[in-house]
């Protein structure tokens, strides 16, 4: 039972204060699995802790609406941050350029209570300079702890050009590679730098494809090389100390290889815009106007266990809090069109009133 | 103490009389599975059924394509089996086509020479078994729609392969246990799915609650047990519905609503 809800578990706090004494940005979870963090906190803690290392995380597009780079930026923020390697690859021509968007950590933590950052800023600094001084240290170590393991982006602010330069960065364009071998060789000589060895974890490294399958590239019409492609990257993930976030635009694949696609997943997300002045939408969620999209968490990874991790919901806002930090939401009443229950039948009894909307199953 | 109690899943496959030899001998049985609810834990209590079973004949051929030995042997391991253990002892022959068929993916074999060469791994393994004087052989494939990515696409290749592991164990009275996806097959791919629930002489669906995502029951679960020729009485109550609830040391069925 314990094992189901971690979150509630007297564990979950040892995990915290232990990790402190090993390299930052790890984090120990149950069944002998190391998480790395998303980038986002509130993802981490739905999905249990992060990412845990050697997993495949792959996240459905919106076909019409950018999303999934909020995702991905975040992800990779959270690499450079804690030193670790990191390899991008997407159908753009230069996608280095794409690190010129990455935002760099907040200054204020995730602390909804405060809402004046200019204020905590100060704060802050007054605090790191006395610290030793304050007898309330309770404080000061929850925001330590949660400085190693996950930040808060700025989405406003980007990283300075010069942070990259001592980090380890690779980026690879998929447009122009007429198959797949290329970045499979990519990912290869990547993953080996950072292998699994059952002793301590000394790096994680990142892997993050933006719009696999994107049909401006040659080999999106090869369904089975594509496939073939994840599976062995799902096969060297396995055997590495490193997560590979996929965005692919599963509209644009036939149903049947959309599905095998999410079958290989470890932890399948998808991202959803959410119309503009949708008045129906408006009346029945609470805080619809602060809302840029919706998360749906499809699954969670199950390694080395075969219990499967319950969410508490499926479907999450994603706001962004002063418009700076992005933040996920449970939805205050389940939309109509949920995605997770349109394939039964029973969907129709919901969505005629709205009413039913609450409850929950 | 013998911890092989038999539960509903056990009961509709036709586990629940110790007395009487295996159901699953010469059969196919399918277990079929969709996203939102894996269908590994069926294998994972089927592989442990087969291998605490008392009987020394009793072994298992695992072709794992969608998880490494490292993941089994630990989920296995917090069911009360050790597969390491059981690997040294020569029961349990795992082979793991999730690194190794890829690591010759760049390799001169082609998409029929891949199940061609698994399939001799599997035929030397069974003739090796049967030396051992293993008897009751079960193989246990994970995951059929990967074995298709291994095949590059070709269903006609799969469909051979499948074919020739169903005659192998057929004739010596061996069981292949299966898992595919049936959320995969929807319109054009419909064949091989048809064609495997046809071979199939036990099919288990799993699948989530029609009513959605709940923390205390995991999803559902529909046995059809094809009746065995020759035996009326198997002609009653051939579909079983129940629901599941998965834990570390086990999987709890019951009857819908009849938990306390």
């Amino acid at each position: 039972m314990a094992a189901t809800k971690p979150r509630t578990s007297s564990f979950s706090r040892n995990f915290s204060s232990a990790h402190s004494s090993k390299t930052p940005g790890l984090k120990h979870g149950p069944n002998g699995t190391t998480f790395i963090s998303s980038g986002i906190p509130d993802l981490d803690k739905i999905l249990c802790g992060g990412f845990p290392l050697g997993s495949l995380v792959l996240v459905m597009e919106d076909a019409e609406a950018p999303h999934h780079m909020l995702l991905l930026r975040n992800f990779m923020s959270q690499g450079l941050v804690h030193n670790q390697p990191l390899l991008y690859a997407s159908p753009s021509r230069d996608p280095r350029g794409f690190l010129g968007t990455l935002p760099s950590p907040g200054t204020s933590k995730d602390d909804k209570s405060r809402d004046n950052s200019t204020e905590q800023e100060k704060g802050l600094r007054i605090a790191w300079q006395y610290k030793k001084y304050f007898g309330d240290d309770q404080e000061s170590a929850n925001i330590d702890s949660k400085y190693e393991f996950c930040n808060d982006f700025d989405l406003r602010r980007p990283f300075d050009r010069h942070f990259f330069s001592g980090k380890h960065v690779e980026c690879v364009s998929i447009l122009d590679s007429s198959s797949l071998s290329t970045l499979h060789d990519r990912c290869a000589t990547f993953l080996s730098q950072v292998p699994r060895n059952d002793g301590n974890i000394s790096s994680a490294g990142r892997i993050a494809i933006q719009s696999l399958s994107a049909p401006q590239c040659d080999h999106s019409n090869m369904e089975w090389e594509m496939l073939s492609f994840l599976r062995s990257l799902k096969s060297m993930l396995r055997s590495s100390n490193a997560v590979a976030v996929v965005t692919f635009p599963p509209s644009l694949l036939l149903p049947s290889i959309s599905k095998r696609w999410q079958h290989m997943a470890d932890t399948l997300l998808s991202v959803r815009a959410i119309p503009d002045e949708d008045k129906e939408l408006a009346k029945l969620l609470t805080g619809y106007q602060d809302m840029v999209g919706l998360l749906n968490v499809h699954k969670v990874a199950q390694i080395n266990t075969q219990v499967p991790k319950i969410p508490e919901a499926t479907t999450f806002s994603i706001k962004l809090q002063k418009r700076r930090y992005l933040v996920l939401e449970c939805l205050n009443q389940a939309p109509i069109d949920g995605s997770s229950g349109s394939s039964y039948g029973s969907t129709g009894n919901c969505s005629g009133s709205s009413k039913t909307g609450s409850l929950e199953f | 103490m013998d911890r092989l109690t038999s539960n509903l899943l056990d009961e509709a496959i036709g586990f629940d009389d110790p007395t009487k030899p295996s159901p699953l001998i010469g059969r196919l049985l399918l277990v079929e599975d969709c996203v939102e609810t894996s269908g590994a834990f069926v294998l994972h209590h089927l592989l442990k059924r087969a291998l605490s079973s008392r009987h020394a004949s009793n072994a298992v051929i695992f072709i794992a394509f969608s998880q490494s030995f490292v993941h089994y042997d630990r989920v296995l391991r917090k069911l009360g089996c050790n597969l390491a253990a059981q690997r040294d002892s020569g029961r349990f022959v795992f082979f793991d086509m999730l690194t190794l068929g890829c690591s010759d993916r760049s390799g001169k074999e082609t998409d029929e020479g891949v199940l061609v060469g698994l399939y001799c791994k599997i035929q030397r393994a069974v003739n090796a078994l049967i030396q051992e004087n293993k008897r009751h052989v079960t193989i246990v494939i994970d995951d059929i729609p990967l074995l298709e990515v291994a095949a590059n696409g070709s269903i006609n290749h799969v469909l051979d392969f499948l074919h020739y592991c169903h005659t192998l164990t057929s004739e010596i009275g061996f069981s292949i246990i299966a898992l595919n996806h049936e959320d995969v097959y929807m319109d054009i791919e419909r064949p091989l799915i048809l064609q495997m629930e046809y071979l199939a002489d036990v099919l288990i669906k799993v699948g989530p609650l029609a009513t959605g995502i709940a923390k205390d029951v995991h999803g559902q679960l529909t046995v059809l047990n094809k009746p065995v020729e020759g035996l009326q009485d198997k002609l009653r109550n051939r579909v079983h519905n129940f629901h599941f609830y998965i834990k570390e040391n086990g999987t709890e069925f019951f009857y819908s609503g009849s938990r306390a």
